[in-house]
């Protein structure tokens, strides 16, 4: 036995790759309190503030403190980089992106076009050799779509009726087993896939065989790759990592080199917690490690994923605002076995955002179930009035499908770590097709050249009366649906394709098993303004008012009707069905290499995008305003609290939308109680009530109206330079959105209740 | 018991966190013969509005937030003046009792009569309450009577019944500057409280002017114009006479 695995219990995971069956052997569950914890080193305190320093001056530069303009990134397209080279002794974990910190990589095989016009937005000219290599020479993802993409795809594409596709940049949502590597080494890794390669067909070379062998291959490289790249800092990690700071560091290099080669829209860190508190607990056993030292290794390890950055061009940051790379990090959960996954290192990545204050990056996840220990929820809801940094999702509805090794991809999406990865896909504008249905797939917004309404749907009979029927809204709808699911679905069968062909993870696929099983990652934009819009046309008198050409563009809406997000089944109850529609005809088509579809409702800040795309709706939504995000009820909707907002998005079912069903809330501190334990309890009483009956997803945001403000109109004041707030499904420091997100973020909270 | 009771509702607010123990559904009732000129709620004022809403119906809505109240919560009727609303009341908590619901009122007490049948339900609404939340306004009656448009002198026998039949009591003060803060009048109104053998609490809210604009939409002049709510030192100082366990000499803790 490796001496790296000394007093490590149990035996599958010694026989095969297997980091779950290591984890349940050997994790020691914890239900005491955060009073363990220690607070930062003084090398943490002189790192971070040299971070602060540059992450200041990256935003008084405009949002980009360096770009490469010349060296193609790649596992050892760099020397080794540190934060400050004075201070590289103090770095417990080392590697960066670049040779530089926050200096932005030049990744140009998702789309060459658009790595130029990163750098060219921020005042940076790639070296112009690169035109004629990554056209003449190469040809890049984006490229590739769009010589395969039909007419139809490009007007679909064009009047945002799909929207935020990733065709312009890496699919991200693949989420390595970067444990793998401090468990086994990197040599343990390559054996397995070189046997993987010999077991790959019988010979016959099907399409499927001969992709599979040229993956397989480029895993193996990448693996090597890896070796490499570890190398230049002075480690080698072909071996076992020996303890615990070996084991981050290992596991750090394992996402480092994803994010040298891929810049994905999620770039996920994974469920990775628990498990390094078994190296750290034999550490402490052993002697050989303290409680400071142990937290200095998570800090540390965390301010390296604050400090992920990409080159994005403009139309990218209007989707996603605010930098957001979703370095997704997991805490918490239960084990098939029923024990709580609850660890000290729990403790300690939650205590990151009080040792280094609060961050939207590394986006921290807590599986939750309402039989955590009482003292973890307390101190995850104490951090979350604290921070407002930290997202809650529902383990007990995700464990039955995903068991209990996954881990979020995204921002709210569950995938078995290693074992499985995800097409990510966007999302479908079914606000528009509604609109689509009544105007017989007459675009409201986009016209042709000569003005008339483009007509990007089927032509299918608009509807001609003034007065909305119910029934005849619906089948047109369900008709106008069943098209836009099926060109959607091809859509991203295509662009799927292509980036397999064109910009493959083959660093990130080298850490997940090689019979990967696939999910299809489908995506709902608009939800609760459709839900409402069909109740009013079902309940209230709905006047569809026309243009010139016969477009709908405007209703007269006479009498109440009930919405979605005050807990009535009769709105609820619309909800639910337009889901289960929707993934029932995504279902009907086939997907690329045999993929499970799934499909969410989480729109991101892409909300504002898609909002502004799309026009009047019989729900009374403004045109061209900003939707609700995610599954979240439309603003002014809730009409009777938080809770009954919670009880409507509660009853969506998860097992139709297995890609996540995001929920935004926004409470006052006030209104949570007096003093802090009350607040605390109270916060936890929310999460218990909302979760135990089977609601999927929660951003929890803990300040008043007043405090976004003044952060909007003051954005130079010290104590908004970290102002964190959870939007759709991730965090951003609220001073890096654009003008239009900030007053949407206050818009949504101005019901807020004292 | 009356089975076609039904209760004038203003609204309803499912996350109440601050109108008694734990995570609250409070009831909002239509309907209250006081005028308080700190009245943030004037639009609960007008007894002949509201929606006309079954003690079932509302229990079973209530029901649907039990998942949120952990061991504390539950319902709390406020408004508006519950106890005009008696018939209504012993109603709602019957059902709720037989639910293993909590219940609180938050009731400014003018409604009150020590005598006669209301007397008898009065006492009977009390077996199924567990918990009666007041707010005091002012202790001196002339200036009650300006400050609420009523004298005070039931409120307060309602309280000494209360604490009488042994149903715990939170008492509030809204502490309005120049108006409600005078120490005389919290001193006499702690001597009073101290009195009272079932005080669980004792709470000094600081006037807000959130609910100003409800005056304004519903035509009515809001006399208070003018008044900033008090400064937390204010709010400390009153804290220091009224509360028990935050004055320096208590030897009472709540």
């Amino acid at each position: 036995m490796s001496n790296a695995w000394r007093n490590f219990n149990g035996v599958l995971w010694q026989e095969d790759i297997d980091v779950r069956d290591f984890i349940q052997n050997n994790y020691k569950p914890y239900d005491g309190d955060e009073s363990f914890l220690e607070g930062p080193t003084d090398a943490t305190n002189e790192l971070w503030n040299q971070v602060q320093a540059l992450q200041k001056e990256e935003r008084a530069k405009g949002g980009v403190l360096d770009c490469e303009t010349e060296v193609v990134s790649g596992l050892t397209a760099y020397g080794p980089g540190y934060i400050g080279e004075g201070t590289k002794d103090l770095e417990k974990v080392v590697g960066l992106q670049t040779d530089k910190p926050l200096k932005r990589a030049f990744m140009p095989y998702g789309g060459y076009k658009m790595a130029k016009e990163a750098a060219e937005t921020y005042g940076y000219h790639i070296n112009p050799k690169y035109d004629q290599i990554f056209t003449e020479y190469h040809k890049t993802h984006n490229q590739a779509v769009f010589d395969a993409y039909t007419p139809e795809m490009r007007k679909a594409r064009h009047a945002h009726i799909v929207t935020g596709l990733p065709d312009t940049y890496g699919r991200g949502r693949i989420v390595g087993d970067y444990r793998r590597i401090a468990l086994y080494g990197v040599d343990a890794l390559i054996e397995k896939k070189e046997k993987d390669k010999l077991n790959c067909g019988d010979g016959t070379m099907t399409d499927d065989i001969v992709r599979l062998r040229e993956e397989i291959t480029d895993q193996i490289n990448a693996l090597k790759g890896l070796k490499a790249m570890a190398e230049i800092y002075g480690y080698d990690i072909s071996k076992p990592a020996e303890n615990a700071r070996e084991a981050v560091q290992w596991l750090y290099f394992g996402y480092l080199g994803a994010v040298k080669t891929q810049n994905g829209a999620a770039m996920s860190v994974g469920r990775i917690s628990t498990f390094l508190d078994i190296y750290i607990e034999r550490d402490l056993e052993e002697g050989t490690l303290t409680e400071k030292e142990a937290q200095e290794l998570i800090d540390h390890l965390t301010m390296k994923f604050r400090m992920i950055k990409f080159a994005r061009i403009p139309s990218y940051n209007d989707l996603f605002s605010g930098d957001p790379v979703w370095a997704t990090l997991e805490m918490a959960g239960t084990g098939l076995d029923g024990r709580s996954m609850v660890t000290k290192n729990d403790f300690r990545f939650l205590h990151t955002l009080e040792n280094m204050g609060p961050a939207p990056e590394p986006n921290l996840t807590v599986l939750y179930s309402p039989r955590l220990p009482e003292a973890f929820k307390r101190y995850a809801a104490k951090i979350s009035i604290t921070t407002s940094a930290i997202q809650y999702e529902n383990d007990d509805v995700m464990k039955p499908f995903w068991g209990d090794d996954y881990s979020i991809c995204c921002c709210v999406s569950a995938t078995q770590t290693g074992k499985e990865m995800q097409f990510f896909g966007a999302r479908a504008n079914l606000a528009k097709a509604l609109l689509y249905a009544i105007n017989g797939g007459k675009d409201e917004k986009f016209t042709n050249k000569d003005g008339t309404p483009m007509q990007v749907g089927p032509e299918y009979a608009p509807i001609t009366s003034d007065v909305l029927d119910y029934d005849e809204v619906v089948h047109k709808y369900d008709q106008m649906l069943d098209w836009l699911a099926g060109l959607y679905v091809n859509i991203l069968n295509l662009i799927q394709y292509m980036h397999d062909k064109y910009y493959y993870e083959a660093e990130e696929m080298a850490l997940i098993d090689t019979d990967v099983r696939r999910t299809f990652a489908t995506g709902i934009a608009g939800f609760s303004h459709v839900v409402d819009s069909l109740s009013a046309i079902k309940y209230a008198k709905v006047t569809a008012i026309r243009n010139a050409y016969g477009v709908t563009t405007d209703f007269k809406i006479e009498g109440d009707f009930p919405r979605y997000g005050n807990d009535d089944p009769r709105a609820d109850q619309i909800a639910v069905k337009l889901l289960h529609d929707f993934i029932d005809k995504i279902k009907t088509h086939h997907t690329y290499r045999n993929s499970e579809a799934t499909t969410s409702i989480l729109t991101i800040t892409s909300n504002v995008v898609y909002g502004r795309a799309t026009g009047a709706l019989p729900d009374g939504r403004a045109a061209y305003t900003p939707f609700s995000p995610g599954a979240s009820p439309s603003y002014g909707a809730e009409e009777n609290g938080l809770l009954a907002s919670l009880n409507s998005v509660a009853q969506v079912p998860y097992k139709y939308a297995l890609d996540g069903i995001s929920n935004t809330q926004t409470i006052h501190p006030d209104a949570l109680g007096h003093d802090d334990a009350e607040r605390q309890g109270k916060l936890v009483n929310v999460l218990d009530g909302y979760f135990s009956q089977g609601a999927h997803h929660l951003n929890v945001n803990v300040f008043g109206l007043d405090k976004l403000k003044d952060a909007m109109e003051h954005p130079e004041k010290p104590e908004y330079a970290n102002f964190t707030i959870r939007v759709s499904g991730y965090a951003v420091k609220f001073i890096d959105l654009t003008r239009e997100q900030q007053l949407d973020v206050i818009a949504r909270n101005a019901h807020q209740i004292l | 018991m009356e089975n076609n009771v039904q209760g004038r509702i203003h609204s309803i607010e499912t996350f109440g966190s601050v109108d008694g123990p734990g995570i609250r559904f409070v009831i909002f009732v239509q309907g209250c013969a006081m005028r308080c000129q700190f009245c943030h709620n004037a639009d609960t004022w007008d007894g002949s509005k509201g929606q006309l809403r079954t003690p079932e119906s509302l229990v079973k809505q209530a029901l649907r937030y039990r998942p949120y109240w952990g061991g504390e919560g539950g319902i709390t009727v406020s408004g508006g003046e519950p106890l005009l609303q008696m018939d209504f009341l012993l109603e709602l908590f019957r059902l709720a009792k037989k639910e293993g619901i909590h219940t609180a009122i938050d009731t400014a007490g003018q409604p009150f009569q020590d005598h006669g049948p209301w007397f008898e339900k009065f006492k009977a609404l009390m077996q199924l309450t567990d918990l009666v939340i007041s707010d005091i306004k002012i202790m001196d009656p002339a200036a009650h009577k300006k400050l609420t448009g009523v004298g005070n002198a039931n409120i307060h026998k309602m309280l000494r019944t209360v604490s009488d039949l042994g149903v715990p009591l939170w008492i509030r003060q809204v502490l309005v500057p120049g108006v409600t803060d005078s120490p005389e009048g919290l001193k006499a109104e702690r001597a009073f409280i101290d009195t009272l053998d079932t005080v669980e609490k004792v709470e000094v809210l600081p006037y807000h002017t959130m609910g100003a604009y409800k005056w304004e939409a519903l035509g009515l002049h809001y006399p208070l114009a003018g008044i900033d709510p008090p400064t937390p030192e204010q709010v400390q100082a009153a804290e220091a006479i009224l509360v028990p366990g935050k004055d320096k000499n208590s030897k009472q803790t709540a």
